[in-house]
């Protein structure tokens, strides 16, 4: 089976089994609170009945409204068609991808703030404005994270101009996530395991995860993500939920593809999709086990995630 | 497989790390709980340098021993809450990365016997150095400047592990003992100082002059 193909597929099996993560997720937390919990596939439900329904829009909304579902699903659709999928490297990939997968997470972000801050409700305006604040705190964790990976890509010499190799080969997301990676911390070097931890850390932070923000509470002060999407019903809803789900499957390939390591290519995917899936339960463990923190905290949160980076940068380059 | 190399790396990767999460730990408890485990790992290491004797001394006293004796202290103050730290905990953990950065800088300049020091030791022992001083200075509490001695001390302590000859054994025996009997006339100190003064927070003693 030629590349592209393989890739397509998988790229078709993430997108059908997305919504099935957040499922992974609450039957966890249900789980280990001694609860039976939703069904495993209770967001598929939820995207059917909402895709049926009619929509509300406020009459103080524009344009910038309707718009915010479409572009943030959008943007995920395309951070995720960039990464490489089951160690199979994306068709789309060119050095220097992993910037624009990460402004185009930060599109989708700034679009879902500005249909917040379009309502008109203070409440909504509050959440936008935490969101911007933490997001912007993320960005150095996750950028050092990405910075430590790239020099090790250059490492392993996937940038060696003399042999006829594009230096910008090293630096796209498809030759950072190929499993490569994590031949390097098996063969001793576990400051790379650092960078999973912050990948970790980020994934919990961007996709409104506890310790950062509780996805289950729609009616309190302290919520950043969920307050921003108040206002959408019906198929808009349906997009932002969909789109979470894609935004949680792109972070959790992110740790995934440093964690399995290079094996043939459908042993490589299945082991992938398993590995998305057990990050899955780990987000639930860690739900079931952290109170989310105040809001003070949340900085400090991300702070430990930048320090992590920075060590694992600095250690990789004093090798 | 783990090889000796790797898992010397891992132990060094370890004990930076804890350095790090010791700048950054906000109450006591948490402190001396990370110190605890700098003693442990500090044993494995020694383990590994195949100092049986020197490695169980160091498990007993700095795994065991020192942190049940803070512990006790800390009990018997009822105070788990670090105050208002001197240097704020981001910036103590940032401080601590500029030690690292200039201790990798520093091994790079240090003419020293080559094979001496195994890969990424000196840059260890030296930021762990760093790091309790850093302790030192910026906690607002005696207890957490205790801690900071120790972790002080066991950078020291982990820049002479290579130089270890079979005779410094007992020579290392015996410095452990003078800590711990350190560690312990202290921690008898700060509580009776506790008791006194219905407070640690060093910063009070000032008002102490007449």
């Amino acid at each position: 089976m030629s590349a592209p193909t393989a890739f397509l597929l998988q790229l078709a099996l993430a997108l059908v089994l997305a919504p099935l993560l957040p499922g992974i997720i609450n039957r966890v937390k249900a789980m280990v609170a001694g609860r039976h919990g939703k069904p495993l596939l209770q967001t598929y439900y939820d995207l059917a009945r909402l895709l049926g329904k009619g929509e509300v829009i406020s009459r103080t909304t524009t344009w910038t409204f309707a718009a915010a579902p479409g572009v943030s699903l959008a943007a995920a659709l395309c951070a995720l068609a960039l990464l490489p999928l089951g160690g199979v490297p994306s068709p789309l990939a060119f050095g220097g991808d992993f910037l624009l997968a990460a402004y185009l997470l930060g599109m989708g972000r700034f679009a879902v703030m500005l249909a917040a801050l379009d309502t008109g409700s203070s409440f909504e305006g509050m959440g936008a404005s935490r969101e911007a604040a933490f997001s912007a705190l993320g960005e150095p964790a996750l950028f050092l994270a990405f910075l430590t990976l790239t020099s090790l890509s250059l490492d392993l010499g996937r940038g060696v101009a003399d042999a006829g190799l594009d230096v910008r080969a090293a630096f796209s997301l498809s030759a950072l996530f190929n499993g490569d990676m994590a031949a390097f911390w098996q063969a001793g070097r576990p400051e790379l395991l650092l960078a999973p931890a912050v990948f970790f850390a980020l994934l919990l932070a961007e996709n409104c995860r506890i310790p950062v923000d509780d996805p289950t509470t729609h009616l309190e002060l302290t919520m950043i993500h969920e307050v921003m999407v108040l206002d959408h019903s019906g198929p808009n809803l349906a997009m932002i939920v969909y789109g979470a789900a894609l935004k949680l499957w792109f972070f959790a390939a992110l740790v995934a593809g440093l964690l399995v390591p290079p094996l043939p290519l459908w042993e490589h995917a299945a082991l992938s999709v398993l590995a998305v899936l057990g990050i899955g339960v780990a987000v639930g463990v860690v739900e079931s086990a952290m109170a989310r923190l105040r809001l003070t905290r949340v900085p400090h949160f991300l702070g430990v995630a930048a320090a992590l980076a920075a060590l694992a940068l600095i250690l990789t380059q004093a090798r | 497989m783990i090889t000796l190399t790797s898992l010397f790396s891992t132990i060094l990767f370890l004990l930076l790390l804890n350095n790090l999460l010791l700048l950054g730990a906000p109450g006591i408890a948490p402190l001396i709980r990370l110190t605890a485990f700098q003693g442990i790992l500090l044993a494995v290491l020694l383990l590994g340098m195949d100092h049986a004797l020197l490695a169980c001394a160091i498990f007993g006293i700095k795994g065991a021993l020192l942190p049940g004796l803070l512990e006790r202290t800390r009990r018997r103050l009822a105070t788990t809450d670090e105050p208002r730290p001197r240097l704020h905990l981001g910036a103590g953990v940032f401080t601590g990365i500029l030690g690292l950065v200039f201790s990798l800088w520093l091994e790079t300049r240090l003419p020293i016997l080559p094979h001496l020091f195994p890969p990424l030791l000196l840059p260890t022992a030296l930021t762990t150095l760093f790091c309790g001083l850093i302790l030192v200075v910026g906690r607002a509490t005696a207890i957490s400047q205790v801690i900071g001695y120790l972790v002080a001390e066991n950078g020291i302590f982990l820049l002479g592990a290579p130089l270890m000859a079979a005779g410094a054994i007992w020579f290392e025996l015996a410095l452990l003992l003078d800590i711990f009997v350190a560690v312990f006339v202290m921690g008898n100190a700060i509580g009776h100082i506790g008791e006194t003064f219905d407070s640690i927070d060093t910063g009070r003693f000032r008002s102490l002059r007449d």
